[in-house]
């Protein structure tokens, strides 16, 4: 039981290249499930894998448990891995890879045995199962097997990359919530590395939105939505993705459309502050509701994407002919061509800094 | 509606032809290749009043006469390289297997130049070595010891072994390395149980290349041994009647020698196709 702290971490890995991962700071609390999420390119794996010590460190420091585990080669620091592509050996049966960590610790065949059917149970993996080699099992099993080499070793931190990226989606919905439950039963420290923002917010217990390298936000998947520090946290959390226009600004609010959409005072004041002529205003699609009476937008829908149990309408602004997604109910949805007048919840409209990104007071 | 359906029929003929050319092409070629090979096999049957008339007589008694005789002679030479051939294949694996490796899993500084220089030594041709080889044998005591034979094959072989040995390692992939190294095993661990099972099938086909090289060499062998390390194909050449012509005698005597290489290409056949198409298929 260990919690885990980066401290300036840095790794940087060529001469011309702009750092993988730039003073990563990072406190993990001991049992916590911590996602890091970003597009490819973040520094969300290289930053595992300084965690793993299969990349040496730049500069900084990483702790576990309170250990400076900076020099620490991999095998002495007690952490576990689950691989993207599950790295199991194709030579050994399934009993061996899960083993293999103990035998290597010269733990005792019986206390072997023990733990390896122990973790099994706990996977639901059938006993057959551990007698064959990898090839001959499914990739939900092979899933599972990793999962369980990691287990085996009772280690201080789980590291996993992008676990479930070879599922496929329904297998992928199931062992998420499964490893989730996993985690919180066995109380493990998890490092968990994905690139699917669903993953993040339905998984951790924290989330670091990780990009080019920089950590921009940790916090509750709840804080992320609700309060994103910046126009990329904000885009990259949520599904479908913040409608994001950059507007002039105007007396009273931003000009969009056609018509102003009214800001709160404290980023009017803001934007005048920073000196602002434009910014970026940004609509989740859940807070754009088709009404029949007055509303801040109005447009032709273009396109509907009926999910069942809601729909995402493609509607084209008149004026510039930008384009918004609004999440409307399934029952029912307006048709392609049909004009549609758009509720906007004003409170919950976000206002960035178009040069900078950065949220703007409100 | 007929009409339609018999519209494929010409192109399903093109396809069809087309297939068969490329069949009897493949077969010509095949056939180009082995009839040598028949023709030593067929002669090493006929008694050598049958063996030299012209044309080539395809109906006669066979006969073991020749094989009998040709056996007779062979033993020390049979002996020495079978001690040549395994010995030297051994001795490869053994210095190859951690040479690929330092120069492919976790390359060692400047592992370039070493691969470089590995191979240049094929470069040079064994004529221009011989004069050298022939001295330091001499003053080592090694000269017509089947020690020197099993030492040269070594360095015969051991340049082409590393290389394939060395394509084979990078075709592992470094998760399953960085999962072992998580798994706290070291570097013998490393190579035992994780590389080295995944490589084997490119092992086999490295140590069956190795002996083909091995068992078939003359030139060293010749240049440097007598009596006490004299190999197979010395007994053939031996063999080679210096006054009148004892070509089934001869064919006899390379048909027993071409069989342990046939044979243990039969066995290693599927491996060794794996191992050499490794690096094409993932």
């Amino acid at each position: 039981m260990a919690g885990v702290r980066y401290m300036s971490a840095t790794r940087v890995f060529g001469k011309d290249m702009p750092p993988a991962v730039d003073g990563l700071d990072l406190d993990i609390q001991d049992g916590e499930f911590m996602v890091l999420v970003g597009p490819s390119g973040s520094g969300k794996t290289t930053a595992l894998r300084l965690l793993a010590g299969l990349e040496p460190l730049d500069g900084g420091r990483v702790e576990i448990g309170g250990r400076d585990v900076t020099d620490v080669p991999p095998k002495d620091r007690d952490i576990a891995m689950v691989f993207q592509n599950y790295a199991l050996y194709p030579q050994k049966t399934v009993a061996e890879n899960m083993g293999f960590a103990l035998k290597m610790q010269r733990v005792h065949r019986d206390e072997r045995d023990r733990r390896v059917r122990e973790a099994a149970r706990l996977l639901d993996l059938d006993d057959q199962l551990l007698d064959r080699k990898p090839k001959q099992l499914s990739g939900g099993q092979r899933q599972r097997v990793a999962m369980g080499r990691a287990i085996v070793r009772e280690p201080k931190v789980f590291l996993m990359d992008e676990p479930l990226s070879n599922l496929d989606a329904k297998l992928r919905v199931q062992t998420r919530s499964q490893i989730a439950e996993l985690q919180r039963r066995l109380g493990i420290t998890t490092v968990y590395v994905t690139h699917d923002q669903v993953e993040a917010m339905t998984m951790g217990n924290r989330v670091a939105v990780l990009n080019e390298g920089r950590l921009l936000q940790c916090a509750t998947p709840r804080q992320l939505y609700d309060d994103p520090v910046n126009q990329f946290v904000a885009g990259f959390i949520g599904s479908p993705a913040m409608n994001l226009r950059t507007v002039p600004l105007t007396d009273g609010g931003a000009r969009l459309a056609g018509r102003v959409l009214p800001l709160p005072a404290a980023v009017r004041t803001a934007a005048g502050e920073a000196g602002l002529s434009e910014l970026v205003i940004g609509m989740r699609p859940e807070h754009l509701h088709v009404t029949d009476g007055p509303g801040e937008l109005t447009g032709e829908v273009i396109l509907v994407e009926d999910l069942g149990a809601d729909a995402l309408l493609h509607v084209r602004l008149p004026e510039g002919g930008n384009q918004v997604v609004a999440r409307t109910e399934g029952q029912k949805p307006p048709t392609p061509g049909q004009k549609v007048t758009l509720h906007v919840q004003l409170d919950d409209v976000f206002a960035f800094h178009p040069v900078t990104g950065a949220r703007l007071a409100g | 509606m007929t009409a339609l359906s018999l519209r494929p029929g010409p192109r399903r003929f093109r396809q069809w032809s087309g297939r068969a050319g490329w069949a009897v092409l493949a077969w010509v070629v095949a056939i180009a290749f082995f009839i040598p090979v028949l023709w030593m096999v067929i002669t090493a049957f006929k008694p050598e009043s049958a063996a030299e008339t012209w044309p080539p007589q395809f109906i006669f008694t066979p006969t073991l006469s020749e094989f009998r005789l040709a056996v007779s002679g062979m033993g020390p030479f049979l002996t020495h390289s079978v001690l040549a051939t395994v010995g030297s294949t051994v001795l490869v694996l053994l210095l190859g297997i951690p040479a690929a490796y330092a120069l492919s899993v976790h390359p060692v500084k400047h592992w370039r130049d070493g691969l470089f220089f590995f191979i240049s030594t094929k470069m040079l041709p064994i004529v221009a070595a011989i004069g050298p080889l022939y001295v330091i044998a001499l003053h080592a005591h090694l000269l017509d010891s089947i020690w020197l034979l099993i030492i040269l094959y070594t360095a015969m072989n051991l340049p082409l072994a590393i290389w394939m040995i060395r394509s084979f390692m990078l075709e592992v992939p470094s998760e399953l390395l960085e999962a072992a190294r998580l798994d706290g095993a070291g570097r013998i661990r490393e190579i035992g149980s994780v590389i080295l099972p995944i490589v084997s099938p490119g092992l086999v086909s490295t140590a069956l290349i190795c002996v083909i090289f091995a068992w078939n060499e003359l030139f060293l062998a010749i240049n440097l041994t007598v009596t006490n390390a004299a190999t197979l194909p010395m007994f053939l050449i031996s063999s080679v009647p210096q006054e009148g012509l004892f070509i089934a005698h001869l064919c006899a005597a390379a048909t027993i020698a071409s069989v342990p290489v046939i044979v243990v290409g039969w066995i290693a056949q599927r491996s060794l196709v794996r191992g050499l198409s490794m690096g094409a298929i993932k």
